[in-house]
């Protein structure tokens, strides 16, 4: 387990460097290619100097470093203000988007799997893999914009922005947040519905199935006692390592549904070439999912008495 | 009396039935998601090669007089805000992206598999030192990877192409890894360590044929994947640039009208990203159950 | 409904058919069989015969696309396939139940052994309260020494003999009357094997239980069995009581099966294997006449028209028109010896001294091969047995030069020593130690043609080109009884048999001096096997080439060695002439390994029963290795000291602290 933490560790760290040097690519240098080729050089300088962007770029790795750990993000070049409450208030945000989405697809895309496996071969399963399938790789901005055109345009159901207005409460939150988790649930979906129906059907092809119905336990009993468990465990490792992807699509989603998350602090630093800004949310999205594999890890090791008990003796 | 099995040989050893490609072939073309899935496929690089030369209209050509006309019989899809056929865009729209996804995904496959078989191989502290960049790269959305390194270096489709490369190549390495790894445990590597064959002959005529399917199985998925990486950027801005009738390009230009009731400008190029990322997918389907029984 | 006289269980007319991609293929035809109270079956056939279908249709478990086209089931007088639902799970729960081969997977990995255990008392109606003790009881039963602790495991934890008692555990709780067996102890060590097989027969007498017992093991049958039903191609051609039909065969397949055995008393310098020439025919093949008249020596035109019936010889049946002239047929085996016993005397070819090779798993050391002295003559066959964890694929792999031996080991090739690596090796040494993996299908590479396969070893290690090389393919090929045509297949086009040539083939390609058989045969049938140890006592007379023959498969041993070396965790416990490692006086364990082995024509008095789990390699016991598994252990010494190796006679060597006198020696 340590081994775990500290190869996550090595991983982070290599993204930093990654990222830093991503950071220091630019031509030229940080003052100019903010303030555009025809500024006053001294200017140029005088920013550079403000920003510490002069000084030997080791020790600018360093002191970045330094403030990551201890959580100074640095100070953004476009609000000229410390970058952590921005994130933080674009974390909270996302967290309340994702959790929505969360919600909605890890049952859905589970119990798709099981009846998938149940029905193996048969119409109800090619209905749902091939549906799966095919929503798992629509780009969300597509079924987005179809969303809003069918529930928030025609049908007014839904408000086509995800930003509630102040003071509202929990479940008018929610109720702005549905459009934009779909498209979120479809790519989901697919994944995790496929997933599950694997392992499914893995199990109800073991031996150990085989026993069990030999020993005369009714169907239901067999899958709720000897198959559900097994057939499960891989589903939990891959609905982890999914929320990576779920965040490269909440940019997406964020920019059309104008939600202030991370995805639209990245695009928007992006945008202004807010390096530190940028830097940081990236970071924060390494961090999440070093720190949900971790989880699942754990998790998936808990559930496992094969690795809890250690394989053989 | 010497062989019970030798001779006369069995049936399924002289008569030599079709090859294993052929086989498999005749297997992908019975399957109904590929055929429907290669079809579609078909048609969009068609319309990519011959499209220019088949379209109604300019799809360059402004008509402001025409702007944002519903879809009728003469223009079959409407027209967007600067009068241009929308038609005509969504069919040499397919032109940009079947360019550039799939040379990044040929890109990245032989990237992929070229860490793929060194990490399987070699194993140790290689492997070790591999694996960590490659989840170091995995530990970010292949969007995120995109908007940090198109800030850093400037949008253009070349940045693009590398992008997506670099950051699928480490998928397929996995799913070479994964498979190099079980092909090194069978005794026919031992076999050819045996006769002191060299690594590379090892690796790169033992050893890869048998892990072709998974790579071919992957890279297409990752076509897939590649279509819709490059549409997404091109929604928000860092992918293929204006004037292209891109269906991403062009759904971001006009998404802002759709609360005015203008669905035809963004719904049909909506559709084409769907039918195509659909179709390719389907057939990676169609392919792995093909290779699998 | 049940009826209390009514047969255990009963085929009448049973037929199988499999559908795969819309063809169908009768795998069972016309099986007519009655197992009556308390007797046991045992089905036994080559693998494709059809046994474990006929074993999962009395179960009425098939897969999805197999079903049964004729005839009916009967349980306890209960037509199995007339049932409704609820009337199948109660004739699962208390009427019938089944063990398979590899325990280990046919329990579930995340339920503790005890919970799994209890679920058959729950089904059975047990009030909650008793459920504990009655899963303490029924382990204690099939002589799990400390229930309590198994309850509390889940299965991974236990070794593969002790996961097969807990099958069995919940397979005789219910107290079925009919016990299904496939397969039980296949894969399961030689002495874990023979514990199992004791604990089966000791419920028997308790239980009076009916069973089926399925197995390609002619031995396991003849020792566990009443009467014997022999599969061919899906149907029945001969049945008997056990005695009868492995002394007296009354259907030429059987017949042949029988001498296909390497059995005591069988060995390459008295004659060759017999072997059953053709094929078995592809399942549903629509033969006119008797089924195995293709491969039939005593065949004529009424087989070939005609099919048989399955006719009554007094107690017995057999599907044959001529059954009383099977006689006839070991008449026919050429009595010339094929292979002239080896020399081990003159310089050896091979000399290990003091090789050893450890591990390093975690912070633990494994050590797998302790200071093995061997030398191996020109044109000898040394037989290494020993079960798993003994040490033989590790020392097999040390001599190839795959695996780096610890130092202080010295591999001596035709009086040079050998680097320890192969990358240390010259040509010359590679070309002449080359090894037959046990698995053609992992040897061979699957998308490289024979030819290819071949060649490559002759373009690499022998260096010929053009014609001279195609002239050296076709000679292998020929040699290993393979035509030209082959030479373009792919391995999966080949039968398993075939696989196996080309990898022997592939082995000769390089003129090796020294020869590893890695159990070369322990994936092929018995029919197939006979074949192929010919070919290659029949190789080694041509090619006057050493064989490091390893296998747990003491018949195999037998028939193709001049010399045994015996290895137990990764210690050599005796070497001598296979007429002296088997007669004796021998080490316990070879004593108890030997008697262990259920034979065609043994009975089993006088057998030397082993306790207790083989120990693991990463905690080797102290003193002597054996001593906690050792019927003969001497007290205090046996713990405390580990023996030496001491020679009894010339060339015959035991590490035991018991007097050579004492030791035991077979009658």
């Amino acid at each position: 387990m340590v081994k775990r933490i500290l190869l996550a560790l090595v991983t982070l760290w290599l993204l930093s460097v990654l990222v830093f040097a991503a950071g220091r690519m630019l031509p030229g240098n940080v003052g100019r290619a903010m303030l555009g080729p025809f500024a006053d050089q001294a200017a140029v300088d005088v920013l550079n100097r403000e920003m510490g962007t002069d000084r030997p770029i080791l020790v600018q790795y360093g002191e970045w470093i330094a403030g990551l750990v201890t959580g100074d993000l640095g100070m953004s070049y476009a609000y000229r203000a410390p970058v952590a409450p921005f994130l933080g208030e674009a974390l909270a945000n996302s967290a309340k988007l994702s959790l929505v989405a969360f919600l909605m697809v890890v049952p859905l895309g589970i119990l798709g799997g099981i009846i998938a496996a149940l029905y193996r071969g048969r119409a109800t399963d090619r209905i749902i893999s091939v549906t799966g399938l095919s929503a798992t790789v629509v780009p969300e901005f597509v079924s987005g914009i179809v969303l809003i055109l069918t529930f928030g345009v025609w049908l007014r159901w839904f408000p086509i922005s995800a930003t509630w207005p102040d003071g509202a409460g929990i479940l008018t939150q929610i109720h702005y947040l549905i459009l934009p988790s779909i498209p979120l649930v479809l790519i989901l979906f697919g994944y995790i519905a496929r997933m599950a129906r694997a392992g499914m059907i893995e199990a109800l092809d073991a031996e150990y199935t085989r026993t069990a119905i030999l020993k005369g336990l009714s169907f239901p009993q067999v899958i709720w006692r000897h198959v559900l468990r097994n057939a499960l465990l891989p589903t939990i490792s891959v609905i982890a390592t999914q929320t990576v992807y779920l965040i490269g699509g909440l940019v997406v989603i964020e920019i059309l549904f104008h939600y202030q998350g991370i995805g639209s602090l990245i695009y928007t630093a992006a945008n202004k070439k807010d390096f530190p800004m940028l830097q940081a949310g990236v970071m924060a999205v390494g961090a999440l999912f070093a720190v949900t594999t971790l989880i699942a890890d754990l998790l998936y090791a808990r559930l496992n008495p094969r690795i809890r008990f250690g394989l053989g003796q | 009396m010497n062989d019970a099995d030798g001779i006369p040989a069995p049936a399924d050893a002289s008569e030599q039935p079709s090859t294993g490609w052929r086989r498999e072939l005749g297997r992908l073309f019975g399957s109904g998601a590929f055929v429907v899935g290669a079809s579609i496929v078909f048609f969009w690089v068609g319309c990519a090669i011959f499209g220019p030369s088949l379209v109604p209209y300019d799809p360059f050509a402004d008509d402001l007089m025409n702007s944002l006309m519903p879809p009728s019989g003469a223009h079959w899809f409407g027209t967007d805000q600067l009068g241009r056929d929308v038609f005509s865009r969504v069919i040499v729209g397919a032109r940009d992206i079947l360019t550039v996804a799939p040379l990044a995904t040929l890109l990245s496959t032989i990237l992929g598999t070229a860490l793929g078989l060194t990490m399987g191989y070699f194993g140790g502290w290689i492997d070790e030192l591999l694996s960590r960049l490659v989840d170091a790269v995995l530990a970010l959305p292949t969007v995120i990877v995109a908007l940090l390194a198109l800030t850093a270096v400037g949008t253009s489709t070349v940045t693009v192409l590398l992008v997506i490369a670099f950051t699928f190549a480490p998928i397929i390495a996995r799913t070479v890894r994964a498979a190099v790894l079980s092909e090194r445990n069978l005794d026919y590597v031992a076999a050819a360590e045996l006769r002191r064959d060299s690594r590379l002959y090892i690796l790169f005529v033992e050893i890869l044929p048998n892990v072709i399917p998974p790579i071919l199985v992957e890279s297409t998925v990752r076509l897939g994947y590649a279509i819709f990486t490059v549409a997404t950027l091109s929604f928000i801005g860092f992918g293929i640039q204006p004037p292209s009738p891109d269906w991403g390009l062009s759904i971001s230009s006009n998404y802002g009208l759709i609360g005015g009731g203008f669905w035809w400008t963004v719904l049909f190029d909506g559709g084409a990203i769907a039918s195509l990322v659909i179709g390719i997918n389907l057939m990676a389907d169609g392919i792995e159950s093909a290779l699998n029984d | 409904m049940t009826d209390a006289h009514a047969p255990a269980l009963r085929f009448e007319g049973l037929g199988v058919e499999y559908r795969v991609k819309g063809q169908s293929w009768q795998v069972l035809e016309d099986i007519n069989l009655e197992i009556p109270r308390g007797e046991s079956y045992g089905l036994v056939g080559e693998s494709g015969c059809g046994k474990s279908t006929a074993a999962f249709a009395a179960l009425r478990y098939l897969p999805r696309n197999g079903s049964v086209n004729h005839g009916r089931v009967l349980i306890d007088g209960q037509d199995v396939y007339g049932l409704n639902s609820v009337a199948l799970r109660r004739l699962r729960r208390v009427s019938v139940a089944m063990v398979y081969q590899d325990a280990g997977r046919a329990l579930n990995p995340s339920i503790r052994i005890g919970q799994q255990v209890q679920e058959v008392f729950e089904l059975a109606g047990a009030p909650r309260t008793e459920w504990a003790g009655q899963v303490e009881d029924i382990l204690d039963r099939v002589r799990i020494s400390d229930p309590r602790r198994v309850m509390e495991r889940y299965p991974h934890q236990l070794s593969g003999g002790m996961q097969q008692r807990v099958a069995i555990a919940m397979a005789i709780a219910s107290n079925p009357t009919l016990l299904v067996l496939d397969e039980p102890t296949t894969g399961l060590d030689a002495t874990v094997e023979a514990e199992v097989l004791d604990l089966i027969s000791q419920l028997r007498r308790e239980l009076s239980t009916s069973i089926l017992f399925i197995s390609h093991n002619l031995g396991v049958i003849a020792r566990m069995c009443d009467r014997v039903g022999v599969l061919y191609a899906g149907r029945l051609v001969e049945e008997a009581r056990a005695g009868d039909v492995f002394l007296h065969p009354r259907h030429p397949y059987t017949a042949g099966l029988l001498r296909c055995l390497p059995k005591a008393g069988r060995s390459k310098a008295v004659a060759p294997l017999a072997t059953i020439p053709g094929f078995l025919p592809v399942p549903g093949a629509v033969v006119p006449g008797c089924i195995f008249s293709s491969r039939c020596m005593l065949a004529d035109h009424l087989c070939r028209t005609k099919d048989p019936e399955f006719q009554a010889i007094g107690d017995r049946l057999s599907k044959c028109h001529y059954p009383d002239r099977i006689p006839e047929l070991s008449v026919g085996v050429d009595a010339l010896p094929v292979a002239p016993a080896g020399n081990h005397t003159g310089q050896p070819v091979l000399q290990l001294r003091n090789v050893s090779k450890t591990f390093g798993v975690g912070d633990h050391q494994v050590r797998a091969v302790r200071a093995i002295d061997l030398d191996l003559g020109i044109g000898e066959t040394l037989g290494v047995v020993g079960e798993s964890g003994s040490g033989k694929t590790t020392l097999a792999r040390t001599i190839l030069g795959l695996i780096r031996p610890d130092p202080g080991s010295t591999i001596t090739f035709a009086g040079v020593p050998v680097a320890a690596d192969m990358a240390g090796r010259s040509r010359a040494q590679i070309k002449a130690i080359q090894i037959i993996f046990q698995n053609p299908d992992s040897a061979l590479n699957r998308s490289h043609s024979v030819r290819r396969m071949i060649g490559r070893t002759i373009d690499v290690l022998i260096g010929l080109r053009g014609p001279a090389r195609e002239e050296r393919i076709k000679y292998l090929t020929r040699s290993v009884r393979l035509t030209e045509r082959h030479l373009t297949a792919l391995p999966r086009q080949l039968s398993g048999g075939l696989k196996q040539r080309v990898a022997i083939a592939r082995a000769f390609a390089s003129d090796p001096q020294i020869l590893i058989c890695d159990e070369p045969t322990s994936a092929l049938d018995v029919s197939v096997q006979a074949a192929i140890l010919n070919l290659l006592a029949e190789l080694q007379t041509t090619k006057q080439v050493s064989y490091i023959l390893i296998s747990h498969d003491l018949g195999v041993v037998r028939y193709l060695s001049d010399r045994i070396a015996v290895l137990y965790l990764g210690q050599l416990m005796e070497l001598g002439t296979a007429e002296q490692v088997f007669s004796g006086p021998h080490h316990p364990y070879t004593e108890a390994l030997l008697s262990s082995v259920p034979t065609i024509d043994g009975g089993d008095e006088g057998r030397v029963k082993l306790v207790g789990e083989i120990p693991s390699a990463a905690r080797l016991p102290k003193g002597c290795v054996f001593h906690t598994r050792c019927p003969r252990k001497l007290p205090s010494i046996c713990e405390a000291a580990e023996p030496p190796l001491i020679a009894l006679e010339v060339g015959h060597v035991v590490r035991c602290h018991i007097s050579a006198n004492q030791l035991p020696r077979r009658t």
